[in-house]
């Protein structure tokens, strides 16, 4: 563990840096605010709605893709009261089947996002059979240390393939700024939000407008009255956990045009998932898009008015007294 | 005690349920023959939802057997059984109550074959309950008691069963609405649905009732025609406790 963490954080801040320099990112990752800074010595005070705009605009994107891989999270957390500590590791192994289908296979977006989706769905349905299943109705206890020991698993088996060097995708696989009337956008970015916004909503629709998503709901809520019904809970507990990894997969997937990432990038993820999902409410999905657009725009803002290193103390502190006062989220119970 | 009918549609052959150390069914035999409703009489605890959840794949007996139409479907899983033509209505009806009504209707036809026929079955519930109708986008979790009720029986309607059966369905709701419960079971009744029913209010299941088994303490006691039970004191004041008995057994 200390051999990882140590190196870590300040391989990234550099890489990263070097990253946003190569990518003339408008608006990174973790490199907003700076931009933003360097926004006000380029044009003055009287760009400071336009800087505002584009911090916001650039929250807004970001807290789209924290929204897609945070409803997987708070589907599995509400459906089946199993909190998945290895869902920040689904969203790094995203990225890592970008990095492969890119590099190895020469593929584009277009054949990265779905591959990521496919291989995440698939694994969440073996971790269902494979671990969940048999830990469901176990002890709090055990279903906390098996998700934990899943995560550590998959971060390790990830070194161990991949070596702890940070990747990153070319930078010319999604080309271009996007100037909407001054506030400046890295296609990656547009691209990573704009997908993120609309699987987000989908996954809601999925749930609420078909019959499959009803039955889903269904075992959620009774699961014994759902089998009354003729439904078989396990594959809609299997259906759930594909799905919750796949959209874990494609946000990371979406992420690594942008952010550059090692095996142990799924932490900061789990986190700020840990953060959407309590501030959205368990198990809702419009709750856990309102949280996530939230928290990626509070990062944007604080990170600008406080410097980059306090943008998570904000959220957290923000987390912390919002669960104080409503500890059943912001926006109640299941979906 | 008169023989069970010919042939039955389910036999229930010395039911036993374990929930580990606990015994919630020690020895329930019953028979149920088509087009016959059939009540299942006895006090809090005496096995009646036990017996029924066992029936429906709820839990798993542990001894005995329970034929359907000549197949043991015992420990059969719940979603296997109602394919086969049993659809329990649980205790505390058990909506989906995130969902709309109609979605709840929907999940009932879950287990049906045949598609097409869903649409079909739809309308036929919304004829029989015009309520549900009115109320078909509104929210579950938004309906009355007796809504509820006319909801939980829907649901079970829309799995197309040859048997349906119920759980306390009377439980908790205001006397009109048992009337109007019970109007609707015997018109089911009369276009030939079997009906198992698990009922504490004893005179309501007996004028309903063809045929009664008595519970106590997870045994089968006593069986006989509805109308035999209902005109025996003795048998009333001991098993079912009714009507101003002093010493009723409770």
């Amino acid at each position: 563990m200390s051999k990882r963490l140590a190196p870590a954080p300040t391989l990234s801040r550099k890489r990263e840096r070097e990253v946003c320099k190569v990518l003339a990112c408008g608006n990174g990752f973790r490199r907003s605010s700076e931009q933003g800074k360097g926004g006000i010595f380029r044009s003055g005070l009287a760009a400071y709605p336009v800087i505002l705009l584009q911090i916001i605009a650039g929250g807004l994107l970001l807290g789209a893709v924290y929204a897609l891989f945070s409803a997987g999270l708070s589907l599995i957390w509400g459906m089946m009261n199993v909190i998945n500590f290895a869902h920040g590791e689904f969203v790094m192994i995203g990225m890592y089947v970008a990095f492969l289908v890119v590099t190895a296979l020469n593929g584009g977006p277009v054949a990265f996002a779905p591959a990521a989706a496919a291989f995440l769905f698939l694994l969440g349905v073996v971790v269902y059979f494979g671990l969940i299943r048999h830990i469901i109705r176990g002890p709090m206890i055990a279903q906390i240390l098996s998700t934990f020991g899943l995560a550590l698993l998959l971060r390790y088996v990830t070194f161990w393939l991949f070596s702890a060097n940070f990747r990153t995708l070319p930078d010319n696989l999604i080309p271009g700024t996007v100037d909407l009337g001054g506030v400046l956008l890295g296609m990656p970015q547009l691209v990573a939000g704009g997908a993120a916004f609309v699987l987000t909503i989908g996954a809601h629709l999925l749930l609420t407008r078909t019959a499959l998503g009803s039955r889903l709901l269904a075992v959620a809520e009774d699961r014994s009255a759902a089998m009354l019904m003729g439904i078989r809970p396990d594959r809609m507990q299997a259906l759930a956990w594909g799905l919750s990894a796949a959209g874990a997969g494609i946000a990371g997937a979406l992420i690594a045009t942008f952010y550059p990432f090692s095996p142990g990038v799924g932490e900061t993820f789990a986190l700020t998932a840990f953060v959407v999902v309590a501030l959205g409410g368990f198990g809702s999905i419009p709750g856990a898009l309102v949280a996530g657009l939230l928290i990626g725009v509070i990062q944007s803002l604080s990170a600008y008015a406080f410097g980059p290193v306090y943008k998570d103390v904000v959220v957290y502190a923000l987390f912390v007294a919002i669960l104080w006062v409503r500890p059943q989220g912001l926006m109640g119970k299941l979906v | 005690m008169s023989p069970p009918p010919p042939a039955p549609l389910l036999d229930v052959r010395h039911l036993e349920v374990r929930y580990g150390d606990l015994v919630g069914v020690a020895d329930v035999s019953l028979a149920v023959g088509a087009g016959q409703v059939v009540a299942l009489l006895g006090s809090n605890g005496a096995g009646k939802t036990t017996t029924l959840n066992a029936i429906a794949g709820l839990v798993r007996p542990s001894g005995g057997a329970i034929l359907w139409r000549g197949e043991a479907i015992g420990g059969l899983p719940a979603y296997a059984i109602v394919g086969r033509g049993l659809a329990l209505s649980p205790e505390g009806w058990r909506l989906f109550v995130g969902q709309t009504v109609e979605q709840n209707l929907r999940l009932g036809a879950t287990a049906l074959a045949d598609r097409q026929r869903v649409p079909e079955l739809l309308e036929r519930v919304f004829a029989i309950f015009p309520r549900l109708a009115e109320r078909r986008r509104q929210s579950a979790g938004t309906l009355s008691g007796g809504e509820r009720q006319m909801l939980a029986l829907g649901r079970a309607l829309m799995s197309e069963p040859k048997l349906l059966m119920l759980d306390e369905p009377s439980l908790g709701l205001a006397p009109a609405v048992v009337e109007t419960l019970y109007d609707t079971l015997w018109r089911l009744h009369g276009e030939g649905l079997t009906i198992l029913l698990a009922e504490q209010s004893v005179p309501l299941a007996l004028e309903i009732a063809d045929h009664a088994y008595v519970l106590q303490t997870g045994r089968t006691v006593l069986d006989g025609p509805a109308r035999a039970l209902e005109d025996d004191p003795e048998v009333q004041r001991i098993y079912l406790g009714i009507r101003g008995e002093a010493a009723a057994s409770r």
